[in-house]
């Protein structure tokens, strides 16, 4: 039961790893976000879910705190971003659309 | 007179709701049965959710069925199926030497009308593969989109909101 938490715990880390690979890699702040988003979420995820297992007394509070994580991420991926391009942050070079410039919410940026 | 009593409904909905999910959370953190701890359980949550019913009247609960928890259950492997793509496909962007990414920011349309079917729906599009909500207005969502397949409205719809909304409107009919 320990070697199977602690390859889970692995495969959440691998995740992780990748995820800050692409902070440091992806052009934008918004594109920054998808990897920091994505694979935060699963590697998290794995990694509570591991601790779970190699202790199974604590596999309902972990599995909790696993949904909240769930829950929340999104959430604050959003307001980052949301909040990024009111305040004027502009998209990389390699972008082909921008529909924002249509909406009158996203118009008083310098 | 009919207002009233659509909101006496609601709240009697969300009390229910609330002290479920109240209930479960408990358990969860407590995880035995004995008759003190789940006594101590019932009563918090029974006086948290008499208090705090009316809190969330703006989310606009639907009601109970056993077609929409079932769905609901279906949506929750449509959902897990989908993250885990989503990791493969971002790991892959990233590792990848050329980074094949064509990132913008389309837009969509949803016909869903609960706030709370709306913030189900964005959070999903969140953790599908490439795509995150920048914001909800009305009935418009803003995604931001790694790979860029389709300009048009209606297109980015089917390829992005419907494997979900199709659930969602079932759940919240």
């Amino acid at each position: 039961m320990e070697l199977f938490g602690t390859v889970i715990i692995g495969i959440g880390t691998l995740f992780l790893f990748i995820g800050n690979l692409g902070v440091l890699r992806l052009p934008d702040v918004y594109n920054r976000i998808q990897a920091g988003t994505k694979c935060t979420t699963l590697g998290a995820f794995f990694i509570i879910i591991g601790v779970g297992i190699i202790q199974p007394t604590w596999f309902w509070k972990v599995l909790l705190i696993a949904l909240f994580v769930l829950v929340t991420n999104p959430i604050s991926s959003h307001a980052i971003a949301r909040a990024s391009r009111k305040s004027g942050v502009s998209l990389c070079d390699r972008s082909v659309v921008d529909k924002t410039e249509d909406f009158e919410e996203f118009k008083e940026r310098s | 007179m009919a207002e009233t009593a659509y909101k006496a409904t609601h709240r009697v909905r969300n009390f229910f709701y609330l002290f479920f999910i109240l209930l479960i959370i408990w358990l969860a953190l407590t995880s035995n049965f004995h008759w003190q701890e789940l006594s101590v359980g019932v009563l918090v949550s029974l006086v948290i959710s008499l208090i705090l019913n009316k809190n969330y009247l703006g989310l606009g609960f639907p009601p109970f069925s056993i077609k929409r928890i079932a769905f609901f259950i279906i949506y929750i492997v449509v959902l897990f199926k989908e993250i885990i793509k989503a990791n493969f496909d971002v790991a892959y962007r990233v590792i990848h030497p050329k980074m094949p990414i064509k990132p913008g920011i389309v837009v969509i349309k949803t016909t869903l009308k609960q706030d709370i079917a709306k913030l189900i729906l964005a959070n999903s599009i969140t953790l599908t593969p490439g795509t995150f909500t920048l914001d909800i207005l009305g009935d418009t969502l803003l995604i931001h989109w790694i790979n860029v397949k389709s300009e048009n409205v209606d297109e980015a719809t089917k390829i992005i909101g419907e494997k979900f909304e199709k659930y969602l409107r079932v759940i919240f009919a």
